[in-house]
């Protein structure tokens, strides 16, 4: 299953990523991520309040906890308003992507929403139907953690990518851990007890950056 | 799917229906809009040709429109300001600084967009897909539109369709606007004109300057016969 799981993990997978810098904009306009270092800071942040998070569910979705009971769940984790549509916008985007790549009956039970299904849903389905384990879905959700507001860091800051890589590889050991710590997390107990770290700034950039009226990424 | 296109394309990589294709292969149960990709480099007249179409067709076709300009909602708001389009009828999507991405690479923010305006405005004849201003390499999925307009201008220089690329070489049409301004600027239309048949072959290519023309009627007609083939 490797190849398929490089496949769902790969950046170029079009489930509508490329436009959201995961509050990476917000933060950068409020003069708080400048440089490599702060996007280093800001992205070990993400991977310790998203990360767990968004790992957790998507195992969880992956194992079959139903989805209807975890979208529930991560509306209470997620307090903004402008976070929940750009997580529903990026799971419906990954779902349209999924479903004509690994057709599956897997997708049957999205829950109905008008924006979408959560994203970390929508990959825990999508990863169950392509045949992939909990821990690579989680791994596939805590990767895209990092990876997605560091590919807009290069296209924000105009970051030497050279160095993106190298801190990347600087911040996999602690991916890795992220998304097994995950996977326990999401093997026992309700679904009511899986992970709810959160980063207030994050929710406040993120409905700061849903007003602006001129903006590059979605969110 | 769409029907055959109104023109020949014998040498020119395109993404019309295989003659392979099998014909019989069943055709959604509601027929979708046509959906139009405009695409050109920056300045070349986008939102301005998106703007005329709207003035010529918006009272004969069931038309909306959807626009990448790298400032989200810019592009919508000069729609909106020229008062050509209700506003209902335009959505602007974020691109993250990628324009090609979004309409040939991952194209599903845009094809939400399409989704919503169908879902809110129900059956549509024409969707207008603006792409942000970018270079000649842009180019627009086949999953996303049916035909693709390339728009770009005198003053951005007469050697542009000699340059070729994949828009100016593959667009299903060539709009070469701002004619108004080659005296200005030095451009030799007659150049152009011979160059892009070069690139281009059988595909037609307008001249046009919608400062004179503001229903860019040479492309309005262009689109009617789509949307006419494409009905019948």
């Amino acid at each position: 299953m490797d190849t398929t799981l490089l496949l769902l993990a790969d950046g170029r997978f079009p489930a509508g990523g490329h436009a959201h810098s995961s509050g990476l904009e917000a933060a950068v306009a409020a003069g708080r991520v400048a440089g490599l270092a702060e996007v280093e800071a800001f992205l070990r942040g993400r991977l310790t309040t998203a990360g767990p998070v968004a790992a957790a569910f998507a195992a969880a979705a992956c194992q079959g906890i139903s989805p209807a009971v975890l979208d529930v769940e991560l509306d209470a984790r997620t307090p903004s308003p402008a976070a929940r549509l750009a997580s529903r916008r990026q799971g419906r985007a990954l779902l349209r992507a999924g479903r004509a790549t690994w057709p599956s009956a897997r997708y049957d039970d999205v829950p109905h929403h008008p924006d979408g299904c959560h994203q970390p849903i929508a990959l825990g389905l999508t990863a169950a139907a392509a045949g992939l384990t909990a821990e690579q879905t989680a791994l596939v959700a805590a990767y895209g953690v990092l990876t997605g507001p560091a590919s807009a860091a290069v296209r924000l800051l105009g970051l030497d990518p050279y160095q993106v890589q190298a801190m990347l590889a600087r911040l996999a050991t602690a991916c890795d851990e992220i998304s097994s710590d995950a996977v326990a997390a999401a093997a026992g107990g309700p679904p009511s007890d899986l992970p709810s770290a959160s980063a207030p700034l994050a929710d406040i950039h993120a409905e700061t950056h849903a007003t602006w009226e001129v903006r590059l990424f979605a969110s | 799917m769409r029907p055959d296109s109104p023109h020949e394309h014998d040498d020119v990589p395109h993404g019309h229906p295989h003659p392979s294709a099998d014909p019989h292969a069943p055709l959604p149960a509601d027929a979708r809009a046509l959906r139009i990709g405009i695409g050109g480099p920056v300045g070349s007249g986008k939102t301005a040709l998106v703007a005329a179409l709207c003035r010529a067709l918006g009272g004969e076709l069931r038309l909306a429109v959807v626009t990448n300009d790298i400032y989200t909602t810019e592009d919508a708001d000069f729609l909106k300001r020229n008062g050509v389009l209700p506003p209902e009828r335009i959505r602007a999507v974020e691109t993250g600084c990628c324009p090609h991405t979004a309409i040939r690479d991952d194209i599903s923010a845009n094809l939400d967009a399409i989704e919503e305006l169908e879902a809110a405005l129900g059956p549509l004849d024409l969707l207008l897909v603006e792409s942000g201003g970018d270079n000649l390499t842009a180019t627009f999925s086949k999953g996303l539109i049916d035909f693709q307009i390339f728009v770009v201008d005198v003053a951005g220089g007469d050697k542009v369709p000699r340059k070729g690329g994949p828009g100016v070489t593959t667009a299903d049409l060539l709009v070469v606007n701002k004619t108004d301004l080659a005296p200005l600027v030095g451009a030799d239309l007659s150049v152009m004109e011979r160059d892009a048949r070069a690139r281009r072959g059988e595909l037609p290519t307008v001249f046009l300057s919608i400062a004179a023309d503001r229903q860019a009627t040479p492309v309005a007609d262009w689109v009617r016969g789509l949307v006419a083939a494409a009905v019948r």
